[in-house]
């Protein structure tokens, strides 16, 4: 980038035509030509006024970017960098090397957790009662399981280390466990739910085992090829699984036993409220809280201990842990079977959600973006981590509602369409300007001496 | 035998195409040591520009089927380098020297995305094409029962040994090809001796891009249909036959592509269709996890 300071206007509009030129060259035929079914097999459409539109988008995004960066450079050519290697001897440290967001992660998790506590009150009272909020709540618990299967993944992946393309098929084993412990066995969901984590963090164990001893991206594709082994046993294993169709009329939540139905056995009568169905939907998202707090909590702690404390050296130089003497299959395996657990007891929750599950409902795509709201929170970070599941799976369902976007893009324009274009997007810009995600500046877990924030920048020595 | 004769033609025309797709997996590792996750999805929208272009030859009018497969041929391998050029100059060359795993979090993420644009772009039906090459010679018959060799599977095994031919030739023969496989052997010495080792990588992602393209259009012809999910199973069973065939090995990557080929389409013809894909995934695993260096690809020395 340093050479781009001495450019002339006419270079970066050259370099800005390239660029459109190249996005040009990418949009035929893709975008330049839909193929409609019609009377006789397919028919083109052209649609060179979308690829203008994207051409000309792109020629002022780069334009902009450039112009930007030249600026930028002019300044650093000016002001010294606070991370230069020749401090003078005896200066004030630079305000540069103490981060000042390291207060927001602090504070964030309260208040996160605080609001989480009290969405479904605020949520009534904003849109006047129980049912009209149902759309909140139900939003809410959705995101919720996304945050706890971030944060069960984040275990495996950031704070392991060990990228884990496969975590869908631990939710699809606990999800399978209660529908299928349930509907057969007719096991109440509070004995099911520790079963199902049991059951998800032995195959944790049975999956993990081989595959301890392949280095980062062959576990991470070993881990993909049993997922999908997983899936299609699922859909192919009709006996048992009900093949694609799934296994549905799963029994609903009890209020530990009290199910939730009008009649005098009913959780409203036990406590004396009038009947009303919505007692369930909020049953459910303070039981999913409580479970994804859970997972918060025994990871924050974990990672107070020797273990959590392996996990992390595992993650930044293996071969420097086993010439320490910590025993790395037994630290990789424990970190497999808890991820799996807690992805185990995400998938009991759903099925119990649901009502309904099938083999749909655990592809590649969901790992995918469970994955990506790990990148994306910055790996190891928790509250990152709630953030980018808000972020991600609530901001494309706020986008639907808005109007004025159907003004602008017509009629048909459904943001959720590209919710995973975005998605991926999202996860090759995050590891190109923040590798260690949107919280990118913490504090190390243990510290020799004088504690340093990590920032972003040290991301290629391996620190914290 | 007459079964088994029919299921040999047909795994060795799979095979080649998995061989095709899973050159551009090899020489990616072999070059920066990353698993190209995204290679599948260039396969897929390779299928998509040769299907768009056979509809679009068809709308001038150009009804010699020889003269459209030629034309289409070089606007897909033309239009798919671009997008193997533009996806390691985006999403990949800038991790260079990042951590470990960036670029494979990277390269799913070029896969999630090219995925989904040519499903916003092109919608998410399955698309046919009218076949247009039809027939084939019968090799012998016996009870009934025809072994035959279609059209479509000659010209598939046809262009395939063609390519891989003029592909041997570009990376023993070529400059480009020493520098290549320079680049390959030590990065650092390389541009040391003066390679141009950015313009080399460049090089193999276009190359492998090109290869992705052929084996597209040939998926196209064999099948008829593609759809925007198509790049993800024949990517892993290709990554299979990189993996299977000594990753980062060349004839490796052709050899385990003509076996993987060959054991999808015997075991569904011996044992069960349904579970062909447990087949290809389970031989992933067992190749990682038991003999990582495959057939012909040599063991990986970790230094400190």
């Amino acid at each position: 980038m340093a050479a781009a300071s001495s450019a002339s206007p006419a270079a970066i509009l050259k370099d800005a035509g390239l660029f459109a030129l190249v996005a040009f060259g990418l949009c035929v035929p893709i975008v330049s030509h839909r193929t409609d079914l019609g009377a006789d097999g397919l028919e083109l459409t052209p649609r060179w006024g979308l690829v203008a539109g994207l051409c000309a988008a792109i020629f002022a995004v780069r334009l902009v970017q450039r112009l930007v960066l030249e600026r930028r450079a002019a300044r650093a050519v000016l002001t010294p960098s606070p991370h230069q290697a020749t401090e003078p001897v005896g200066a004030e440290p630079n305000a540069a090397q103490y981060p000042s967001s390291l207060g927001l992660p602090r504070l964030g998790l309260p208040l996160f957790v605080g609001f989480a506590l009290f969405l479904p009150l605020i949520a009534a009272l904003a849109s006047g009662g129980l049912s009209p909020a149902r759309y909140w709540i139900d939003l809410g618990i959705l995101i919720l399981t996304y945050v706890m299967l971030g944060w069960g993944l984040n275990i495996v992946v950031g704070l392991a280390g060990l990228l884990d393309l496969g975590y869908v098929a631990f939710y699809a084993v606990g999800a399978y466990s209660y529908a299928l412990l349930s509907t057969v066995f007719g096991l109440s969901f509070w004995v099911c739910l520790p079963l199902a984590g049991l059951f998800a963090g032995l195959w944790g164990v049975m999956l993990g085992f081989p595959v301890l001893r392949l280095r980062g991206d062959y576990l991470a594709i070993v881990t993909l090829a049993f997922g999908e082994i997983i899936r299609l046993v699922l859909i192919n294993w009709t006996d048992v699984t009900g093949g694609s169709a799934g296994i549905s009329s799963i029994p609903r939540a009890t209020f530990f036993g009290v199910p939730f139905k009008a009649g005098p056995d009913g959780f409203s009568a036990l406590v004396g409220l009038p009947f009303d169905p919505m007692h369930r939907i909020v049953f459910l998202y303070y039981l999913i809280l409580a479970l994804a707090l859970l997972t918060s909590l025994v990871t924050l702690r974990l990672r107070r201990l020797p273990l959590g404390r392996a996990w992390e050296a595992l993650r930044e130089d293996e071969i420097a842990c086993r010439s320490l003497g910590i025993d790395t299959t037994k630290t990789k395996l424990t970190a497999f079977a808890l991820g799996a657990m807690f992805g185990g007891f995400a998938g009991s929750f759903f099925a119990v959600r649901q009502g309904f599950v099938s083999p749909e409902s655990f592809n590649f795509l969901e790992s995918a973006i469970i994955l990506a709201i790990v990148v994306l929170g910055g790996m190891g970070s928790q509250l990152g981590v709630a953030v980018a599941a808000v972020a991600m799976v609530g901001g494309p369902e706020l986008l639907r509602n808005l109007g004025f976007l159907k003004a602008v893009f017509g009629e048909g324009f459904d943001p959720n369409e590209f919710r995973l274009l975005l998605f991926g997007l999202a996860m090759v810009a995050m590891m190109i300007w923040r590798p260690r995600g949107l919280i990118s500046d913490r504090m190390p877990t243990v510290a020799l001496g004088q504690r340093k924030a990590i920032g972003k920048d040290l991301v290629r020595e391996g620190h914290g | 035998m007459d079964v088994f004769v029919q299921q040999l033609i047909n795994g060795l025309t799979l095979g080649s195409i998995y061989g095709l797709i899973a050159i551009g997996y090899t020489m990616v590792f072999g070059i920066i040591g990353m698993v190209n996750f995204a290679h599948g999805d260039v396969f897929m929208v390779s299928t998509f520009i040769a299907l768009i272009s056979f509809l679009g030859l068809t709308a001038l009018g150009i009804s010699s089927v020889a003269l459209a497969f030629l034309l289409v041929l070089i606007v897909t391998m033309a239009l798919t380098a671009l997008w193997g050029f533009s996806v390691e100059r985006i999403a990949y060359r800038p991790l260079r020297g990042s951590f470990r795993l960036a670029p494979l979090i990277s390269a799913i993420g070029v896969s999630i995305f090219l995925s989904n644009f040519v499903q916003v772009a092109q919608g998410a039906r399955n698309k046919a094409l009218p076949s247009m090459l039809d027939g084939g010679l019968t090799l012998f018959e016996r009870d009934g029962y025809a072994v035959t060799l279609s059209y479509k599977q000659i010209l598939i095994m046809a262009v395939t040994s063609v390519l891989l031919l003029g592909f041997w030739y570009l990376v023993q023969r070529t400059p480009f090809g020493r520098a290549q496989r320079a680049c390959e052997q030590d990065r650092k010495m390389a541009a040391l001796l003066g390679i141009d080792v950015d313009r080399t990588i460049s090089l193999t992602f276009v190359l492998g891009a090109v290869l992705a393209a052929v084996a597209g259009l040939l998926y196209l012809l064999y099948y008829g249909v593609v759809s925007f999910s198509d790049g993800f199973v024949p990517g892993v069973k290709a990554f299979t036959a990189a993996v299977l065939g000594g990753i980062g090995s060349l004839p490796g990557a052709v050899i385990g592509g003509l076996i993987i080929g060959l054991i999808e389409t015997f075991w569904s013809a011996y044992f069960s269709i349904e579970y062909k894909d447990v087949a290809a995934f389970s031989i992933l695993a067992i190749v990682l996890i038991f003999m990582p260096s495959g057939l012909l690809g040599r063991a990986e020395v970790e230094k400190v």
